[in-house]
């Protein structure tokens, strides 16, 4: 069980398939997946200990700010059992419900998984889905119980817990503490021991899974990849499948846990390919590498092109801001192949983008790294989901912005449907159950993992859990519930959009497609919360929500009857005339809804979940 | 002695000024002197002008006994030429004077008081945190009138929390009952930084909405001109000839010097203030330095701001041949809208009307942008 020294570890390019284990961590956000990461780089002696920072694989800001894995990236690492040189090949696996997909093919290039589980808490829904696509995969599973160390663990509870879920014996489960680093060792040993060695042919043309693609300043695209058969060599030509694009091999190597370059990647071995592109949608997650000169005939299963689910109108604050955020989202989809947006005009606010995500933290994502890394104020628009009509004449629309959305003659709208599983403690189960009823769902089925803690499945149109229904939840079962949903298709919808209108004028940031029976509740919530929102106007202002022509909501806010300061003597003169500069500048960022000055501030709060705009409120 | 629980003046106790003192006096002559010490400067900057208004306020001048702003007042006469029509005002808190402080300071020239009353109803005058009764200012007035003040005003102040339109309506029959001549009225403005401020921020006050305030502000109005006192600014009424100059010397850009901590001045398009702190004032005056903070020299662009922001509040008002076309246009839809008053807008000047007055910020903003 020791490491062995880099030097006289068995080199890349020609490893036997026989010593070499291929395996993923899967768990939930918090318990501890990086944590043991950075124990097993310590244990197997590929980092030393003066060189090792927290979350060393997390290489984002966000990333290590948020605790969680956005981007995998494949560690190799040396390491002896019962007396034998092993490598092993620790595939890291994004850890969120968007990323199924990545998640999915990071799992196809493994053949093993450590499941890992807090056990304090117990497994969550995203850890159970990507546990079902493990096992759908035929992958090796290791139960392993993290936190062992913490006063809080329960290890023989969720040690059952997990028995029932793979089906194995209790004391399977590993038990492991990656703070202390105690059993770490033995998990080790254990994922030499239980998962079996890659099988491949090595004198088969060369088939490699692309199973991620960073993008990287000075290098271009860095893709990794775990070779099936045959062999990638340095200076190669190679192509990728769904394209049939040919890009010449700059460097072939591996990450222990820096880059190595290597003469090549045989079967089994998992590493890196340099080519020289600079954008990661021509390295595409799931697509097939092979050799130019000896192209295989067949690709690898299972390639799929991301599908964006969720939509987002993304508008500058600052209008002189547009080229910068075209800027930063071009930069961004280098690195983001499921990243989608084209430019839009909205009448209330001015060019922007439309973008579409995977989902919701996808979105959360690329908006704060918009933010954070391009400096951008921007105000986004609810998300939604993606609508195809059929209209009365029998041709198709497809609607991804609300605004957009025709006006009567439509014979039906189809709208997106996911599975969702839901995790929690079987108290909350009735509330869970109002939500899900609440929002359109279908109780399709449930199950109690524990005597406390049960798995509901629910269908539901995605539209109803993109804007506020994790939130909602999340404060319904106190943070513990957790969710992973799956699209599974689309159905009929009896959806109809409603519009704002501010005196009169249809302000198309605010139309939202809603389901008829919410229509009302809809208009009344947003001609409320405008009317807070937006400050008294020169002239009486009627807020109107509508259905086509039919007004199904309306608020007033009366004509402004006060504005003036009583005081006004020497000292107060400075003050007053700098307020009234300020007051000026204040004016030129408002947005003009005909002749309705609305503050961004509103269009924020007014965009934003209910919590959020009522905190806005509470500071007027 | 303490200080309002709206006010936002730079104000101190003698104990915040000097450990351990508790009297006025003690701490007084000192800054007497800073005063005189600044005075000196007034005088070498501006040579020989003629004073034609002299005001003590801001605060409560009166907390110093008569002799001493008799001190005040003739270091100024030492200095510059008064004018034979000079007006001469204190402010004067009803607590802080009696029949013969009033009689002194008639007596060391002053002709103009100005009384903070603020409201005739206790329970308004608590939210205040302010002390005396009706009665008390019913017994000063008229003591100011037999000590021959020309013009006697009172201050007013209407929105506080919990008062009523009746108890505004009382207010200001109280007042207008009394020998005076002048009324100036003020909207309760929630300063930050305040004792008033943090609880209005702490939710145990509730200010008024804006269309409340409106009201008061109209029957304080309609209450003023039926006693014969039509306003001649915004938040001024005053019986034919007892406006008060001074003020009307702020609103037509006039010069003034501001003596003492934090007091701005306006000489010849640059306005400057003072170090807010006595203490630092008084090092400044008697390094023989200029106790000023800092400084703005106006710009042609802020003079003609000021001038609008100013001068609209006033009866005057302002002819329509000062604006530009586009300004005019502005102008036009306000009048349409019935803020100015016809009669006037025909003969080519804007005046305010009373539904304009309560906008007149809007209006400053719409026509200067």
């Amino acid at each position: 069980m020791p490491a062995i020294p880099l030097s006289s570890a068995p080199q890349p390019a020609d490893t036997n398939p026989a010593i070499i284990r291929n395996f993923s961590i899967i768990a939930h956000i918090d318990h501890g997946k990086s944590t043991l990461a950075d124990r097993m780089l310590g244990i197997t002696g590929v980092v030393e200990a003066r060189n090792m920072r927290a979350q060393y694989l997390d290489r984002m800001d966000i990333e290590r700010e948020r605790g969680i894995t956005i981007k995998s990236q494949a560690v190799r690492l040396p390491w002896q059992t019962d007396g034998q040189d092993y490598i092993l090949n620790m595939i890291d696996t994004p850890g969120h419900v968007d990323f199924t997909y990545e998640v999915s093919r990071s799992l196809a290039a493994c053949e093993g998984a450590v499941l890992l589980v807090d056990c304090a808490q117990g497994i969550e829904a995203q850890t159970l889905a990507n546990l079902y696509l493990a096992m759908e995969n035929d992958l090796t599973i290791i139960p392993v119980l993290n936190k062992i160390d913490l006063p809080a663990a329960q290890p023989e509870k969720f040690a059952d817990e997990l028995a029932r879920l793979i089906g194995c014996d209790p004391s399977d489960c590993i038990k492991v503490s990656g703070k202390t680093g105690e059993g770490v060792d033995h998990l080790l040993d254990e994922i030499v021991r239980r998962i079996p060695s890659p099988v491949g042919d090595a004198n088969a043309p060369a088939r490699a899974l692309i199973f991620d693609s960073v993008y990287d300043v000075y290098r271009g695209v860095v893709t990794y990849v775990r070779v099936v058969d045959g062999r990638l060599r340095e200076h190669d030509q190679i192509q990728m499948f769904s394209t049939g694009i040919k890009h010449e091999m700059l460097e072939v190597g591996v990450i222990s846990p820096e880059p190595i370059s290597s003469k090549g990647l045989g079967v089994g071995e998992v590493g890196y390919l340099i080519t020289g592109v600079k954008d990661v949608r021509q390295s595409r997650v799931g697509d097939t590498v092979t050799t130019a000169n000896k192209p295989a005939q067949i690709a690898l299963a299972g390639y799929k092109d991301p599908i964006p689910m969720v939509f987002s109108g993304l508008y500058p604050l600052d209008a002189s801001e547009y080229p910068t955020l075209r800027e930063a989202l071009e930069k961004l989809q280098l690195n983001d192949a499921a990243l989608v947006f084209e430019p839009e005009t909205s009448a209330a606010l001015g060019f922007g983008f439309r973008c579409g995500f995977l989902g919701l933290l996808h979105m959360e994502i690329v908006r704060e790294r918009l933010e954070r890394e391009a400096n951008l104020s921007l105000i986004s628009t609810a998300p939604n989901v993606v609508y195809h009509l059929t209209l009365e004449d029998g041709s198709e629309v497809e609607v991804t912005n609300p605004s957009e959305f025709p006006e009567g003659k439509i014979a039906e709208v189809r709208e997106p449907i996911v599975r969702a599983t839901i995790l929690a403690p079987s108290e909350f189960i009735g509330s869970i159950m109002e939500l899900c009823q609440g929002r359109r769902g279908v109780l399709q089925g449930m199950d109690y993992l524990s005597e406390d803690r049960v798995e509901i499945r629910y269908t539901l149109p995605l539209g109803e859990i993109v804007f506020d229904f994790f939130d909602n939840l999340k404060s319904r079962t106190r943070g513990y519930a957790s969710l992973d949903y799956e699209p599974i298709g689309e159905a009929p919808g009896d959806l109809v959009k409603v519009d704002i209108l501010l005196q009169g004028e249809k302000v198309d940031a605010f139309s939202a497609v809603i389901h008829k029976e919410k229509a009302y509740a809809y208009g009344v919530m947003m001609t409320g919360k405008l009317r807070e929102l937006i400050p008294r106007q020169q002239f009486e202002v009627p807020i109107q929500a509508a259905i086509g022509a039919r007004i199904i909501a309306r608020e007033n806010i009366r004509a402004i009857r006060k504005d003036v300061l009583a005081k006004c003597y020497g000292g107060d003169i400075t003050r007053k005339r700098k307020l009234l500069e300020k007051q000026k500048e204040g004016k030129k960022r408002m947005k003009m809804v005909g002749r309705v000055e609305v503050p961004q501030e509103a269009f924020i709060a007014a965009l934003s979940t209910n919590e959020e705009a009522d905190k806005a409120k509470s500071k007027k | 002695m303490k200080r309002c629980g709206y006010c936002d003046f730079n104000t101190y106790t003698p104990a915040e000024l000097r450990e351990g003192v508790d009297s006025v006096a003690s701490v007084s002559q000192g800054y007497i002197e800073g005063l005189i010490g600044e005075l000196e400067q007034a005088c070498t900057r501006l040579g020989t002008r003629a004073v034609s208004t002299i005001f003590f306020g801001g605060g409560t001048p009166t907390l110093l006994p008569p002799d001493q702003l008799a001190r005040i007042l003739r270091a100024i006469e030492n200095r510059f030429e008064i004018t034979e029509e000079c007006e001469i005002t204190t402010e004067a808190n009803p607590d802080s004077v009696n029949s013969r402080s009033l009689n002194q300071l008639r007596e060391v020239g002053f002709n103009r008081i100005s009384f903070g009353v603020q409201s005739m109803k206790s329970h308004v005058l608590q939210v205040l945190d302010r002390t005396h009764d009706s009665a008390r200012v019913g017994e000063v007035v008229t003591a100011a009138k037999s000590a021959g003040f020309d013009s006697i005003s009172v201050d007013l102040i209407y929105g506080t929390p919990g008062e009523s339109a009746v108890d505004l309506a009382e207010s200001v029959d109280f007042a207008l009952s009394l020998p005076i001549d002048h009324i100036s009225a003020y909207a309760l403005i929630v300063e930050q930084g305040t004792k008033f401020g943090a609880a209005v921020r702490r939710g145990e006050v509730v200010m008024p909405n804006d269309d409340q305030t409106a009201e008061k502000y109209a029957l304080i109005d309609a209450r003023m001109n039926a006693a014969g006192f039509p306003w001649y600014e915004l938040s001024n009424w005053a019986k034919p000839g007892h406006e008060c100059k001074h003020n009307q010397m702020y609103w037509i850009s006039g010069d003034w010097w501001g003596l003492g901590a934090g007091a701005h001045s306006h000489v010849a398009g640059e306005r400057w203030w003072n170090l807010k702190h006595p203490k630092t004032y008084l090092d400044a005056i008697a390094e023989g330095k200029s106790p000023s903070a800092g400084k703005e020299l106006l710009t042609e662009d802020d003079k003609s701001t000021e001038r609008v922001m100013l001068r609209i509040r006033m009866r005057e008002g302002m002819a329509l041949s000062t604006f530009s076309d586009v300004q005019r246009n502005v102008l036009d839809g306000f009048f349409q809208r019935g803020l100015f008053i016809p009669e006037q807008w025909q003969n080519g000047r804007v005046v305010l009307a009373l539904e304009g007055r309560l906008l007149a910020d809007q209006i400053v903003r719409e026509v200067l942008s």
